[in-house]
């Protein structure tokens, strides 16, 4: 008989453990299904994991491509942690990112085709304005209305997708693209561009701001008031009330910050990697964030460590695809598994596996 | 000092790219898609044509394909991958890696790139589509005799050229046999999403058409057309044949294997050079499929004659008296329209309602 006792305490080993464990069985469990699918596992596995990084005629591009993928993951991740951490479910940063960058670009390309340096910063201070402020809907809904955040945010993508589109045919639209929906190309507008800092690292201001926002997570929530407070809400919503927290400014916090992180990774990818504002700007960065928050523990280094290793599935899932001809259906199985097996071992964090009868009470 | 260096990194990258294809004789190609190769439509007819590739060239050709590669920084890392895996020729084939294909083909000099339905070309890229209007022409015809409620529903993907000059070519052949036919343009924003697309076709039905034309790739409109009874519908880039005779009458269907198998033997010859084609049901890029049961003999035999005479050049499809939506004129009688002005088409034709969205 196996049976679930509730550990007074969550584990803090587990709490750590699990993630390693959700790999490992991500491997084993992804292997089976490549085996099935008539390919060979050790093969797939090794060019999801192994060639990105070390093989010798890829690696040279692939690794710096791993921050290229990494940093927009890290940078909103970071922020949606700390919302999760206090109870507050932002789950549309998805839209918060494409606003940011259709506010960054938009202020940028009304200045077209100015060479002043202080176009990129402009832009990015826009971005951020815009992701803000797209994620002040579902922070005020929520304060003065008690909406429900979770909704509310989600929802809000959808309107922004479609913003998105209407801007891409429309208002950005290049007038010197021959009647073709997309912006200017702001990669190839120096004033505007974001280009690889150091060559062959991959590393643009969003991987410099990732790495700012990481830092800054860590600070707040280990040292600062803010910091302990976001986590008493989290754990405890009446000592937190108790402990003089108004929950109204945490939402306010936390979906503000969440919101400008998600609209800073926006505008940096519509000025370096994307390129351009175009109908498919967003590929999902918002929603996997929270796949990396939760598989990096909410913990800024965790999620530092969760976003480089859901870079590396899509970057090995790629080379996997075509290399060895694997659907990318089933690439995508295997990052749903990552997942999936850590929401089911986390059931050890909370719980205790007891083997042997249970014990009769009296 | 920033240009000189990413020279530098793009030279060290072709090197490797060099080195990389020189290790076999086989010549490698590589197909990128913008859907799954199961969505029956659009990439489904380039993976066809990949398969005849193969079956052609048989131990002298390798194919790799990727599916489902989003238009973006995405695509550019996936052709770069491909490119450093040593293919010697790539096909992108959606709109919107045309940025990414010249972002990478600047780098991989030695590699020839295909792209499907853009406009720009460099020294090592090609471009090349089908005259797809030509066969919304046939398409447009049996659907302005076949409907009853003179209502025709229009699911558009994108507001693009190549989009807007379909609808154009279906409604001036509708409104040529049926002056009260009208056209109702759903824009999906999307090239597969058989969710949306499904839901499109069922808002259209629900405003009385009974006939639902698409340019989405999924097979979701046939089978909402399907449920609803006495709709027709036309197959998109792939036969959809599964849903004849009816709901689907009859199709549009991209043939790439003659233009993929020809361009793969080019660089093996060494005789590839950047070009730009654009080739139309004459040359077989486009064809019809078959026009089922469901559309009495004489509307057949009619929209037969039509694609016989686009294919004999006898007859085209913009041919003046043609005035714009605005009531400006465009065409006078006789006159054909230029490829320039079809290729970026950005206006509708007198006659539809509604605007183009932007």
């Amino acid at each position: 008989m196996i049976a679930l006792e509730k550990r007074a305490q969550p584990s803090r080993v587990w709490a750590w453990a699990t993630p390693l464990l959700a790999v490992i069985l991500t491997l084993v469990a992804g292997g089976l299904m490549f085996a099935v699918l008539g390919k060979d596992p050790v093969a797939a596995l090794r060019t999801i994991f192994y060639d990105p990084l070390f093989d010798a005629q890829f690696a040279s591009y692939s690794r710096p491509q791993l921050l290229v993928k990494a940093a927009p993951l890290i940078l909103i991740a970071t922020g949606l942690a700390l919302g999760f951490r206090a109870g507050i479910w932002n789950i549309g940063a998805e839209g918060q990112y494409i606003i940011g960058a259709l506010c960054g670009a938009g202020a940028g390309l009304a200045l077209y085709p100015s060479d002043s340096p202080l176009i990129f910063p402009m832009m990015v201070l826009a971005g951020a304005l815009g992701g803000w402020l797209w994620a002040m809907i579902p922070a005020i809904l929520k304060t003065r209305f008690h909406t429900n955040e979770i909704l509310v945010s989600l929802l809000l993508v959808y309107v922004a997708e479609n913003l998105l589109a209407s801007m891409a045919v429309g208002t950005l639209r290049n007038p010197d693209g021959g009647g073709f929906p997309g912006s200017r190309n702001l990669s190839q507008w120096p004033a505007a561009a974001n280009p690889e800092l150091i060559p062959g690292t991959g590393a643009h201001w969003g991987v410099v701001a990732a790495i700012i926002a990481v830092i800054f997570a860590y600070i707040l929530l280990q040292k600062h008031l803010l910091g302990f407070h976001i986590r008493l809400a989290g754990q405890s919503p009446r000592a937190a009330r108790f402990a003089g927290v108004v929950p109204e400014r945490l939402v306010i916090f936390c979906l503000g910050l969440s919101g400008a992180l998600a609209g800073l990774a926006g505008i940096f990818e519509a000025t370096g990697p994307a390129g351009q504002i175009s109908i498919d700007f967003n590929v999902g960065y918002g929603f996997t964030a929270i796949i990396v928050a939760f598989l990096g523990r909410l913990h800024p280094i965790g999620i530092v460590l969760a976003g480089l290793l859901m870079a590396l599935t899509y970057i090995g899932g790629e080379l996997a695809s075509f290399m060895l001809g694997i659907p990318i259906a089933a690439i995508q199985a295997f990052q749903g598994m990552l997942l999936f097996f850590l929401l089911a071992v986390d059931v050890l964090t909370n719980y205790r596996i007891r083997l042997g009868r249970r014990e009769v009470r009296a | 000092m920033i240009r000189r260096r990413t020279l530098l990194g793009a030279a060290a990258l072709a090197a490797l790219a060099t080195g990389a294809f020189a290790q076999d004789d086989k010549t490698k190609v590589g197909f990128i898609y913008v859907g799954p190769v199961g969505d029956g439509g659009w990439s489904y007819e380039h993976n066809q044509g990949r398969l005849a590739v193969e079956e052609h060239f048989g131990d002298k050709v390798e194919t790799v394909y990727q599916e489902s590669v989003p238009e973006g920084a995405d695509a550019e890392r996936v052709m770069t991958q491909m490119a450093l895996s040593g293919a010697d020729l790539i096909f992108t084939t959606s709109f919107g890696y045309m940025d990414p294909t010249m972002n990478v083909a600047a780098k991989f000099p030695d590699v020839k790139f295909e792209h499907a339905t853009g406009y720009k070309t460099a020294e090592n890229v090609s471009n090349y589509s089908a005259r797809f209007y030509e066969g919304r022409a046939v398409q447009g015809l049996i659907a302005g005799r076949m409907t009853k409620s003179n209502k025709i529903g229009y699911i558009a993907s994108f507001p693009i050229p190549e989009v807007i000059r379909g609808i154009n070519a279906a409604y001036l052949a509708a409104k040529k046999v049926n002056p009260d036919v009208e056209f109702n343009v759903v824009w999906a924003f999307t090239w597969f999403d058989p969710a949306k697309e499904a839901d499109a076709a069922k808002a259209l039905i629900e405003q009385g058409a009974d006939v639902v034309l698409q340019h989405t790739d999924s097979t979701a409109p046939q089978a909402a057309a399907a449920e609803a009874g006495n709709v027709i519908t036309f197959g998109q880039a792939s036969d959809m044949g599964e849903y004849a005779p009816m709901p689907r009458v009859s199709s549009i269907i991209d043939n790439w294997a003659p233009y993929y198998i020809d361009r793969v033997q080019a660089v093996m010859d060494g005789t590839w050079e950047s070009k730009s084609t654009w080739d139309g049901i004459a040359p077989g890029m486009v064809e019809i499929g078959e026009i089922s049961d469901a559309v009495p003999a004489d509307v057949k035999a009619e929209a037969l004659a039509l694609k016989d005479a686009i294919a004999s050049g006898e007859t085209h499809p913009f041919t003046g008296p043609i005035n714009k939506q605005d009531g400006s004129a465009w065409l006078v009688e006789g006159e054909t329209a230029d490829d320039g002005t079809l290729a970026g088409m950005d206006f509708y034709v007198e006659g539809l309602s509604g605007d183009i969205p932007n």
